[in-house]
C-alpha cells in the first residue's frame, strides 16, 4: 500500500504521516515512511510518504504508484494528483490556502480544482477545518482528514485509535479521539 | 526476539552510537543531521552537545577519543568543509578510542547550498568510509564503524543522505555495550603532527588504505545478490532500495564501504555478470575508480550527476517504460516562506523600504531574497555575509556600501560570523552589520546555542550577551533594538548608512515558533476601513490574502498577531484584537 500525504508546511502533514506508519507497523507489516524537514518545511509545499506491506525498500512513492493522496489543501492535491495509480483515490481536506506566488499577484489560484479531479479520480473530501471548529479546536484537522482517509486504508478503528492515542500529546486524546471519529464516520 | 521500532535513520543512527558505547558527541546543527544530536541527548549515559560549528565539534571529538572513549561528531556535507582542516590531520594521527564522524549528504538540496559529496572528501582525506541504506543497518554499520576505527586506528567518516536521514524504517533494538575506556599514553610522533611526524604518519596512512583495500572484500557490511547473471548493479546507500524495487530480478552487489573500494569483490562480481551498471547518486566516485581498473560498467553516460535517484528514473534508463498514469497539472508554485509573525519579515520590509541590499547568510532568514522582500542579493555559506559586506567595501570605498548591510543570525553569527567581524574591526571598515537574533537555530528546527542559555541537554548555561561581544572585540557603534520596532529600524539604518562608523545592530524578537510563547492577539483587517491599497501585501505575510472585491483578509488561525501588517497600513484599517 502506497500513501502520500501532502499539504502545507505547518499542516500537521507528518505527524499523519506518522500516525499510519505506527498503525500498520503494529499490525505487523514492514513499513518505510518518508519525511520533508528543513527550509523546505516553512510555509512550503510539503509532501510524505507511507509505504507498508510484506516487505518495502524504495521509503517514497513515485509518479503512477500511489494508492491514497491525501491532501491537505486543493492546490497541493492539484499539483499531486499524477502520482495516483489509475485506481488510486484522493482524500481532499477542502480549503484553501494562496501560496506566496497568489498573495503577490504573480498568479491566480486555479478555479474548480475539485471539480477537474472529480473528472478523472474517486474523490472524498471533508472540510476538516470546519468540523475541528466544531468540536472546538482548529488544530485537530489532521485528525479529521486522518479518520476520513483511515476508513479506505484498513485497519480496524480500534487499532487507529490505538496509535492515535500513542502519538498525540496526552492533553489532546480525547479532542484527537473525538475528531477522528467525525472523519472516520463521514 | 528482539524489540522492533520504527525510526527515522537520524535516530537509528543515535541508537546505534548509544549501544555501541559511545560517550562523547559534538555537532552544530545543519539539515539533514541535526536529530542526530536531538535524539542522543535523550540518553543520559551519553555526553552531548552543541559547538559553536562542525571545526570545534570534530576538535572536542578528537580529544575524547585520544583521552580513551569512543567519541563522535556530527554535521551536513557542508559542515565537513568547515571541520575538514582537523579532518585531514586527524587522518594522520588516527585515534585511541574509536573516533566516527557523521556526513549528511543533501542530494536534491532539500535544504542546502550545494550538493557536494562527502566520498570525495573521504577519498582526497584517506578516510574510510562506510554508507548504509535503511535504519536498521543505520543503526548496526555505526557500531561496525566504531570497530574498524579502533582495529585500522583510523577516524571513519559515516555517509548518510537526506532520504536516509529522513525516512522511517523498522529497527531492531540491542543493549548498550561500553568497551572499557582506552589508556591514554603520550605518544609525540603520532600526535603531535609537526613535520617531522607528519612525514613518518603519511606512511601510516597509505600502508593502512592498502591493507583496509585488501581486507574490504571481506568486511560484512558489503553483501553480493546474486541473481539474473544478464544484468547487475553495483550500489550503495538509499540508491540499492531504488535498484531492488525497479529491477528486483537483478544481481546486486550493495556496497557497505565506499573508500577504499574492495577491488576483487568488484572485479568478481563485474566478471559473472553480463552488463553491470554502477547505480550511485551525486559524483562517479564507485565508477571512476572501477574503469579506472579496466572493467567494463555503465554509469553517468546513463544516470545523471544531479539530485536524488528513484526506481522510476532506473526503470526508464533500463526498460524504456514510464510508469505515470496522470500527466502532471499546472499548478501554481508554492515556495517556501518566512512564517507568520517571523521577526526577519520586519527587518526584511524596512530594508525593501530603504531600498538597501543585503549581503545573506545562511538561515530562515535567507527567504529575504524572494519576492516580495527581495532584499537578499548574496548567500554563499554560514558567516559569508560579514566578509563580503567587507571585500565590497574595500574594493569599491565606504560610499558603496551606504546601501548594503550585512544580515546574519544569532547561531550563524556565533558560528563563523565573528571572525568576519573582527577582520572588518582590525581592517578599519565602516560598513553595517545586522544580526537577526532570534534566540535560537531557526531553519534546522530550534536548536540552542551559545547565546541562548541553555545546552543541548537542556541544562542552564552562561549566555553569551551578543552586544557586549561586538563591543569587545572593538565594534564602535552597537545598537540592539526590537526587531519589531519598523521605526526605529529605519532610523538606525538610515543613521548607519550615513555615518562612517562601523554599526552592527542587534534586531531582536524571538523566532515565532518557538516554545513556550503566548500570542494572546490576532490582527484584524476592517473591510469598510481598507482602502485596498495593497501595502500590506508588500511585507509578504501568508497569513494575508486579497478577496475578490480588493480588501485584505488576515487568517486568524495563521495570524500571531505580529502587527507588522499593522504597522504599514496607512489608514487604520488593521487592528489587534483578542483572540
Amino acid at each position: 500500500m502506497n500513501i502520500m500525504v501532502v499539504g502545507v508546511g505547518g499542516q500537521g502533514t507528518l505527524l499523519t504521516s506518522r500516525i499510519i506508519g505506527k498503525t500498520a507497523l503494529n499490525a505487523g507489516y514492514d513499513v518505510k515512511l518518508s519525511e520533508v524537514h528543513g527550509m523546505a518545511q516553512r510555509g512550503g509545499s510539503v509532501v510524505t510518504f507511507v509505504r507498508f506491506g510484506k516487505k518495502v525498500y524504495e521509503p517514497v512513492c513515485e509518479e503512477g504508484s500511489v494508492d491514497i493522496l491525501i491532501s491537505f489543501e486543493r492546490l497541493e492535491a492539484l499539483r499531486y494528483a499524477h502520482f495516483l495509480k489509475h485506481d488510486g483515490i484522493m482524500i481532499v481536506n477542502d480549503t484553501r490556502i494562496d501560496p506566496m506566488t497568489v498573495v503577490i499577484g504573480a498568479k491566480t489560484y486555479p478555479e474548480g480544482i475539485l471539480e477537474g479531479l472529480e473528472k478523472s479520480h474517486t474523490l472524498y473530501t471533508i472540510d476538516g477545518g470546519r468540523v475541528a471548529k466544531e468540536l472546538g479546536n482548529s488544530k485537530v484537522l489532521n485528525s479529521v482528514v486522518l479518520g476520513l482517509a483511515a476508513k479506505h486504508i484498513g485497519f480496524s478503528e480500534d487499532e487507529w485509535l490505538e496509535t492515535l492515542k500513542n502519538t498525540v500529546p496526552p492533553k489532546t486524546i480525547d479532542i484527537n479521539t473525538l475528531a477522528f471519529k467525525a472523519g472516520y464516520e463521514k | 526476539m528482539a524489540e522492533k521500532r520504527i525510526m527515522l535513520g537520524n535516530e537509528a543512527i543515535a541508537r546505534g552510537a548509544y549501544e555501541a558505547g559511545v560517550k562523547v558527541s559534538s555537532a552544530y546543527p545543519g539539515t539533514p543531521s541535526t536529530e542526530i544530536s536531538e535524539f542522543l541527548s535523550k540518553y543520559d549515559e551519553v555526553y552531548t552537545e552543541w559547538a559553536p560549528n562542525e571545526k570545534v565539534a570534530l576538535e572536542v571529538a578528537a580529544g575524547s577519543c585520544i583521552a580513551g572513549v569512543r567519541s563522535m561528531a556530527c554535521m551536513k556535507h557542508v559542515g565537513l568543509n568547515v571541520a575538514s582542516d582537523p579532518l585531514y590531520t586527524l587522518a594522520y594521527t588516527g585515534v585511541n578510542a574509536g573516533l566516527v564522524i557523521v556526513v549528511a549528504d543533501d542530494p536534491g538540496l532539500a535544504s542546502s547550498q550545494n550538493e557536494q559529496d562527502t566520498r570525495m572528501i573521504a577519498r582526497s582525506a584517506h578516510l574510510p568510509l562506510i554508507e548504509p541504506s535503511d535504519s536498521n543497518e543505520a543503526k548496526e554499520f555505526f557500531k561496525y564503524a566504531f570497530e574498524l576505527s579502533e582495529k585500522y586506528d583510523t577516524p571513519v567518516i559515516f555517509r548518510t543522505t537526506t532520504k536516509l536521514s529522513h525516512s522511517q524504517s523498522i529497527v531492531d533494538i540491542s543493549e548498550r555495550v561500553v568497551p572499557e575506556d582506552k589508556v591514554y599514553e603520550r605518544n609525540m610522533p603520532k600526535y603531535v603532527m609537526m613535520p617531522a611526524s607528519a612525514i613518518g604518519r603519511h606512511k601510516v596512512v597509505e600502508a593502512r588504505e592498502i591493507k583496509l583495500e585488501n581486507d574490504a572484500c571481506e568486511l560484512p557490511i558489503n553483501r553480493v545478490e546474486m541473481n539474473d547473471k544478464k544484468i547487475g548493479f553495483i550500489t550503495s546507500g538509499v540508491a540499492y532500495q531504488y535498484v531492488k524495487e525497479a529491477c528486483p530480478e537483478a544481481s546486486v552487489l550493495k556496497l557497505g564501504i565506499i573508500n577504499p573500494l574492495p577491488r576483487k569483490l568488484i572485479e568478481d562480481f563485474v566478471a559473472s555478470v553480463d552488463v553491470v551498471y554502477v547505480f550511485e547518486e551525486l559524483e562517479p566516485v564507485i565508477e571512476e575508480q572501477v574503469k579506472a581498473w579496466g572493467l567494463d560498467v555503465k554509469g553517468k553516460e546513463l544516470f545523471t550527476k544531479q539530485g536524488e535517484y528513484s526506481a522510476n528514473m532506473l526503470k526508464r534508463v533500463i526498460y524504456g517504460k514510464d510508469e505515470a498514469v496522470f500527466e502532471r497539472a499546472e499548478a501554481p508554485a508554492r515556495p517556501p516562506i518566512l512564517c507568520p509573525g517571523c521577526p526577519h519579515r520586519s527587518v526584511f520590509s524596512v530594508l525593501n523600504k530603504l531600498k538597501i541590499h543585503a549581503a545573506g547568510d545562511i538561515g530562515c532568514y535567507t527567504l529575504g531574497a524572494v519576492a516580495p522582500l527581495n532584499v537578499i542579493d548574496t548567500t554563499i555559506c554560514m558567516g559569508s555575509s560579514i566578509s563580503l559586506l567587507h571585500g565590497m567595501e574595500m574594493a569599491k570605498g565606504k560610499d558603496y556600501v551606504r546601501n548594503w548591510v550585512a544580515t546574519i543570525g544569532d547561531s550563524t553569527f556565533l558560528h563563523t560570523g565573528v571572525n568576519s567581524l573582527i577582520n572588518m574591526v582590525y581592517n578599519k571598515a565602516t560598513g553595517t552589520v545586522m544580526i537577526l537574533d532570534n534566540r535560537t537555530t531557526g531553519m534546522t528546527g530550534h536548536q540552542e546555542h551559545a547565546a541562548t542559555g541553555k545546552t543541548l541537554k537542556g541544562e542552564d548555561t552562561y549566555a553569551i550577551d551578543l552586544a557586549q561581544l561586538c563591543r569587545s572585540i572593538g565594534v564602535p557603534r552597537v545598537i540592539e533594538i526590537d526587531a519589531f520596532d519598523v521605526k526605529g529600524l529605519e532610523a538606525v539604518i538610515k543613521e548607519s548608512a550615513s555615518g562612517d562608523e562601523l554599526t552592527v545592530i542587534i534586531a531582536k524578537a524571538p523566532c515565532a515558533l518557538l516554545k513556550g510563547q503566548k500570542f494572546p492577539n490576532v490582527c484584524k483587517c476592517e473591510p469598510e476601513e481598507c482602502r485596498k491599497c495593497g501595502m500590506c501585501l508588500k511585507i509578504g505575510c501568508p497569513a494575508l490574502t486579497k478577496q475578490a472585491d480588493g480588501t485584505v483578509r488576515i487568517d486568524e488561525t495563521m495570524c500571531n498577531g505580529c502587527g507588522l501588517c499593522m504597522s504599514y497600513c496607512k489608514f487604520g484599517a488593521i487592528k489587534k484584537v483578542a483572540r
